[in-house]
């Protein structure tokens, strides 16, 4: 009846325990909170059920910030333990549970911090700043950010039920087969991605279709903004990795349940290909959230030195080579599996080639700085702080690919460093800068400046004095995933200091968090009345803030690029602007209901619990189904309504 | 604004199709790296009928080219005949779906299952998945069916027979790399 579900499944660990209970009374609070403010109604009319991005956006950006939390402990943890755990003591979590903890750091940053913020932002920005009202599929859009929330809640379920993979956060077979791993962990790690990615990839195709087919009157593709031509190169390596992935995750599910031998040691299976397809899917995945965040600070720099972006052409073209050159680069996560010289000659000059466009961007954003009127924001700095550490992570990069030092450093926490310098450095700054930037449009008034400063200046000295160290010890020959080392070594002095920068990562935390509750409290003070706080470029500054939710009264006619800059050298007409009457979907309860459905399939199969699995299949389907008998998905705004409320946010 | 409508589905349709592609690619791909690992079992040579394999490849043939008929006959708004087009490459699919199960079947009745090697893993994963997406197909045709027949043949309907037959040819073109690669590379090494 309940497969492999019995009452030992639920934890016995005193600081898993913890976890699950302190998780479990966060949960009970907020739904009582929700019943003593009579909000359920609002919540699930306004934002549960809604298919506007700007609010799918948001959904998508708190809950990657609760995922950064955990991630962020998971990081904590592992830093403690190495730090104590020298010679004679053994810190304070046991070897199997630490392997957990670095799995699930690792899964959690990147697939549901590092992309849900990337989708989130792309929600909010990507239509206001091509002057659209939506996106091409909003009911598919919703679809994907339920999917993204049911993955997100398997991981977490793992914390409560059973437990969570420790094979690393790509799951290397033959560790990961069903022979090393018989728990339940790897299919709690399976089928969460497998959720989560199918989201990811719908999301691929919503947004593609979105910047080819919905962009204003005039807005050809050399006129769009960088940060939309960023997503755009970042949406093409979805919609060509995220499928990869797909397959790649099938295979190893059918392995370890159907006893198919893809990857098993024997009976012909080949574990280096897991490792070839994984990484095939891996690596565009790291340009997929980089890339992005270059596109918020090409945004950030021009808008702040009050010039247009230096070198607009090349920016596109580094953008248009990256997103090619990072699909032949894969092989330089694993030179030492024994491809052989000519073959990782090959990679390794790849990536070093991948580093030139990727040079050129940051010359670019530097001499867009260059004679312009720079303004100290905290966007800004966020961008100083990424193009130091970004820069530093490149040039090891580049150490990286050479294949002779790569079989020096190999999986030890040299390269662990590297990767941290480019995805803290890169994208957790970039999509600070982000969502600094951006925030007035949504909720109409500013975060609070000084206190994002000091956040930024925590993350990054925190964040220096955290990795330069793991540089070292990795030149000592450090391995990563130690949960135990000689005090012979000498390596504790060096942890105990990395330890410390986790410590001020935190602190930065700290004041983000204060700074989005002093900044709600005061918001009276920090009001965006005119709808450009910044003096911005793109259309996005336009509408006034926060945007309304159809996002133009009338859509913009483009000339040129930085369109919106350019209109605030002409006197303004006082004609009243021509309204049309447009469609906007209506609500649609189906996105919850789907993903709900894929959540107990995905724990259906976890457990071996077949007939939920089979059940929640068709749920799904049905639902799919009555959504497409619905012949009117959408409502009209007509003219007149339209004048009322634009004269209404104008006046 | 219609046109647009409909020009943003069929574009997003074909890039869903594209992504589609690049998973069988990776199927492929696995297939071409395993297909010799049979670990003492049995190859393609020994396993395969190429006669039968033709029936099935005729089989899926014809229904797609009954499935293009009946978009042509929506374009003329006949609706009765697009029924009966639609419901003959129901038919069609659903035989080529029993040949299958049936090939299935018996290859594993003879010991010849996935757990017997890395090949026959690659082998039933790849041709299966294949199976997976007509039995989808046939789903979607068989409730495009019932739609037409309780509605009139309305832009709606129009465009969504027009999606189903990309996505059946699609699954055409994917059969003949299976056929090529699968069966009559199998079969002739």
């Amino acid at each position: 009846m309940f497969g492999r579900l019995t009452f030992e499944a639920l934890p016995h660990d005193p600081i898993v325990l913890g976890g699950a209970i302190s998780m479990g009374v966060v949960g009970i609070i907020v739904i009582a909170l929700l019943f003593y403010l009579k909000r359920w109604k609002w919540l699930y009319k306004e934002w549960l059920t809604s298919l506007d991005p700007k609010k799918i956006g948001v959904m998508y950006i708190i809950v990657a910030v609760l995922m950064l939390l955990r991630g962020a402990a998971d990081a904590g943890m592992m830093r403690v333990q190495q730090a104590l755990s020298s010679g004679e003591a053994s810190g304070f979590l046991a070897s199997d549970h630490f392997q957990q903890i670095f799995t699930a750091h690792g899964t959690i940053m990147i697939f549901f911090v590092a992309m849900g913020l990337m989708f989130g932002l792309i929600n909010l920005v990507l239509p206001l700043q091509i002057g659209s009202r939506d996106v091409a599929f909003p009911f598919l859009n919703s679809v994907s950010f339920w999917l993204f929330v049911a993955g997100m809640m398997l991981v977490n379920t793992a914390l409560v039920i059973g437990e969570f993979a420790a094979a690393g956060w790509l799951a290397y077979p033959p560790l990961s087969g069903i022979e090393y791993s018989p728990g339940v962990g790897v299919d709690y790690w399976i089928w969460a991605l497998q959720i989560a990615g199918i989201g990811s990839l719908l999301s691929g195709i919503n947004f593609l279709v979105t910047i080819l087919k919905m962009r204003a009157p005039g807005m050809t593709l050399m006129r769009m903004p960088v940060f939309t031509w960023t997503v755009m190169g970042s949406m093409i390596l979805v919609i060509f990795a995220f499928p990869i992935l797909t397959a790649t995750l099938a295979m190893l599910s059918i392995d370890r349940t159907l006893g198919m031998h893809f990857f098993t040691s024997d009976f012909g299976g080949n574990p280096m290909m897991y490792i070839n397809l994984i990484w095939a899917w891996g690596h565009p995945e790291v340009y997929i959230l980089i890339l992005p965040a270059f596109g918020v600070f090409s945004e950030v720099v021009a808008t702040f030195s009050r010039k247009p972006l230096f070198g607009y052409k090349s920016m596109v073209w580094a953008i248009a080579a990256i997103t090619f050159l990072s699909y032949i680069v894969w092989l330089h996560h694993f030179f030492t599996m024994g491809a052989g010289g000519n073959v990782n000659a090959f990679f390794g000059i790849m990536t070093m080639i991948i580093a030139i466009p990727t040079g050129v961007k940051v010359f670019n954003w530097l001499f867009t700085m260059y004679q312009g009127r720079i303004r100290f924001t905290s966007p800004m700095i966020w961008f100083l702080g990424f193009v130091v550490t970004f820069t530093l992570g490149g040039m090891t990069g580049v150490l990286l690919a050479v294949p002779a030092i790569d079989f020096q450093v190999h999986n030890s926490l040299f390269l662990v460093a590297h990767f941290h310098n480019m995805v803290i450095g890169g994208v957790v700054f970039g999509y600070m800068a982000g969502i600094t930037y951006w925030f007035p449009k949504i909720f109409g008034f500013k975060l609070h400046e000084q206190l994002g400063k000091y956040a930024a200046y925590c993350w990054m000295i925190g964040f220096l004095v955290a990795f330069v160290p793991l540089y070292i010890l990795g030149f000592m020959g450090a391995t990563r995933r130690l949960d135990h080392y000689e005090a012979s070594t000498g390596w504790q002095g060096l942890f105990v200091v990395a330890g410390l920068g986790v410590a001020i990562i935190g602190l930065g935390i700290v004041l983000q968090i204060t700074q989005f509750i002093v900044s709600i409290r005061q918001r009276k003070q920090n009001l965006d009345t005119t709808g450009d706080p910044w003096n911005g470029r793109t259309l996005e500054w336009s509408v006034p803030s926060p945007a309304p939710f159809y996002n133009f009264a009338t859509l913009p006619a483009i000339n040129s690029r930085d369109a919106f800059w350019k209109t605030k050298f002409y006197k303004k007409s006082h004609e009243k602007p021509a309204y049309t009457s447009f469609k906007l979907p209506k609500n649609s309860p189906f996105g919850l209901m789907i993903a709900g459905f894929a959540f107990a399939a995905g724990f259906g199969i976890v457990w071996h619990i077949w007939w939920l699995a089979a059940l929640a299949l068709v749920g799904a389907i049905t639902c799919f189904i009555i959504r497409s008998l619905d012949e009117e998905p959408e409502y009209t705004v007509s003219a007149s309504e339209i004048a009322k409320l634009d004269a209404g946010t104008r006046s | 604004m219609k046109y647009i409508e409909d020009s943003k589905t069929t574009l997003g349709f074909w890039i869903y199709l594209m992504t589609d592609c690049v998973l069988f690619a990776s199927l492929f791909a696995t297939f071409a790296v395993l297909r010799n690992n049979t670990f003492g079992g049995p190859g393609g040579n020994e396993l395969f009928s190429l006669p039968f394999v033709l029936l099935e490849t005729l089989i899926l043939l014809i229904s797609s080219f009954v499935c293009g008929l009946a978009v042509v006959s929506a374009r003329k708004q006949q609706k009765d005949r697009v029924i009966r087009l639609l419901v003959a490459t129901v038919v069609l699919g659903l035989m080529f779906i029993g040949l299958e199960i049936n090939e299935f079947r018996e290859l594993a009745a003879e010991g010849n299952d996935w757990q017997r090697s890395a090949f026959l893993s690659s082998f039933f994963t790849l041709v299966g998945t294949h199976g997976l997406h007509i039995c989808l197909g046939l789903l979607w045709a068989s409730f495009l069916i019932v739609r037409l027949s309780t509605s009139k043949l309305t832009g709606t309907t129009v465009k969504r027979l027009f999606l189903f037959s990309l996505f059946w040819h699609f699954l055409d073109i994917v059969w003949i790399f299976i056929f090529t690669i699968v069966y009559l590379m199998g079969a002739l090494s």
